[in-house]
């Protein structure tokens, strides 16, 4: 009878590590916009003169590099530069926005401090979101430029897909998460569990 | 769990929403000329129907924006959702309603009856 294989040796912070895919993507500059119903339409054209985007729709991020700009509410958006401070991106905005209006029709605010953001890569990325995640993350219902606020777990977040738009499971699958400063050790330990909890489940071992 | 259409957001769980009671409970135009027995009626008196229920749900976890949901209080069922405002209470439905999941555009509703 032959010797059962030997398991390889793990380190204890191997999970937390290694073949997770995430990544955090440190003090971006976030600047929220505030815009009255009235005058969306006003505003989302000086804002694309200045940002070199629309505002987006319910549910979408439009932009695709520096700065790239999230719907997250009525007359809310979330926009995000990696390559601006948030006092300097603030400033842009404002007088953007207000050189014609006085800032009437939006206020920008700098939430640079309040989230920081989570990078999720790689063909098990959806599978390791459904496990704290109750939204439908097929690309069929939530493709490349779709953004919602959701949660995952306990914590409160902005979910934004920045790629894969192929069959589930793809190698180019990419999510951005938004989440609280004071949420993001929480939510890191969260997703590398999960995420060593498919790795386990993928190799058929009982989880 | 309810799956609770947003107007904004689309289809969304439960846990994402907080409860707010009632719906289309209007202010009094004047409380002060209100007697104990009225405000107090409009402070604490709630319909408690055995069937449609509008009530007011909060998206907190989503877009942060309160909706107007009508529910079967019995089977659980959500009929729709609207913005909020969008249907005075009382009034006729003539105010203009964005919300792909309007409830008086797919079903007159019947306020609590069934």
């Amino acid at each position: 009878m032959a010797e059962p294989a030997v398991p390889r040796r793990r380190s204890p912070a191997e999970d937390l590590l290694e073949g997770s895919h995430l990544r955090e993507l440190s003090f971006l500059a976030q600047a929220e916009l505030r815009v009255d119903a009235e005058e969306a339409d006003a505003a989302s054209r000086m804002a694309e003169q200045f940002l070199g985007c629309p505002l987006p729709g319910p549910g979408r991020a439009t932009g695709t590099g520096t700065p790239y700009v999230l719907w997250s509410g009525p007359g809310r958006y979330l926009v995000v530069d990696a390559e601006a401070t948030g006092r300097g991106l603030c400033a842009g905005l404002s007088a953007a926005l207000g050189g014609e209006y006085g800032r009437l029709c939006a206020a920008v605010a700098d939430l640079s401090a309040q989230r920081t953001v989570l990078e999720l890569r790689g063909p098990d990325a959806e599978e390791v979101l459904a496990r704290g995640c109750p939204l439908d993350l097929h690309p069929r219902e939530f493709g490349t430029g779709s953004y919602a606020q959701t949660v995952i777990g306990k914590a409160a977040v902005g979910l934004h897909r920045t790629g894969g738009d192929g069959p589930p499971g793809g190698d180019a699958t990419a999510f951005r998460i938004l989440v609280r400063a004071s949420f993001a050790d929480y939510l890191a330990r969260l997703l590398t569990g999960a995420a060593a909890d498919v790795r386990n489940a993928r190799a058929g071992a009982v989880v | 769990m309810l799956l609770i259409p947003c107007p904004w957001c689309g289809p969304r769980d439960e846990r994402e929403f907080r409860y707010g009671g009632q719906a289309h409970i209007a202010y009094p135009a004047d409380p002060s000329a209100l007697g104990d027995e009225a405000w107090a009626d409009y402070l604490f008196m709630r319909d408690n129907p055995a069937g449609r229920h509008a009530e007011r749900w909060f998206h907190g976890s989503g877009c942060r924006a309160w909706c107007d949901v009508e529910r079967d209080t019995v089977d659980y069922t959500v009929t729709g959702s609207c913005t909020t405002g969008a249907h005075p209470a009382g009034g006729p439905d003539t105010g203009p309603c964005t919300s792909p999941y309007c409830v008086r555009r797919a079903v007159p509703s019947t306020g609590g009856t069934r």
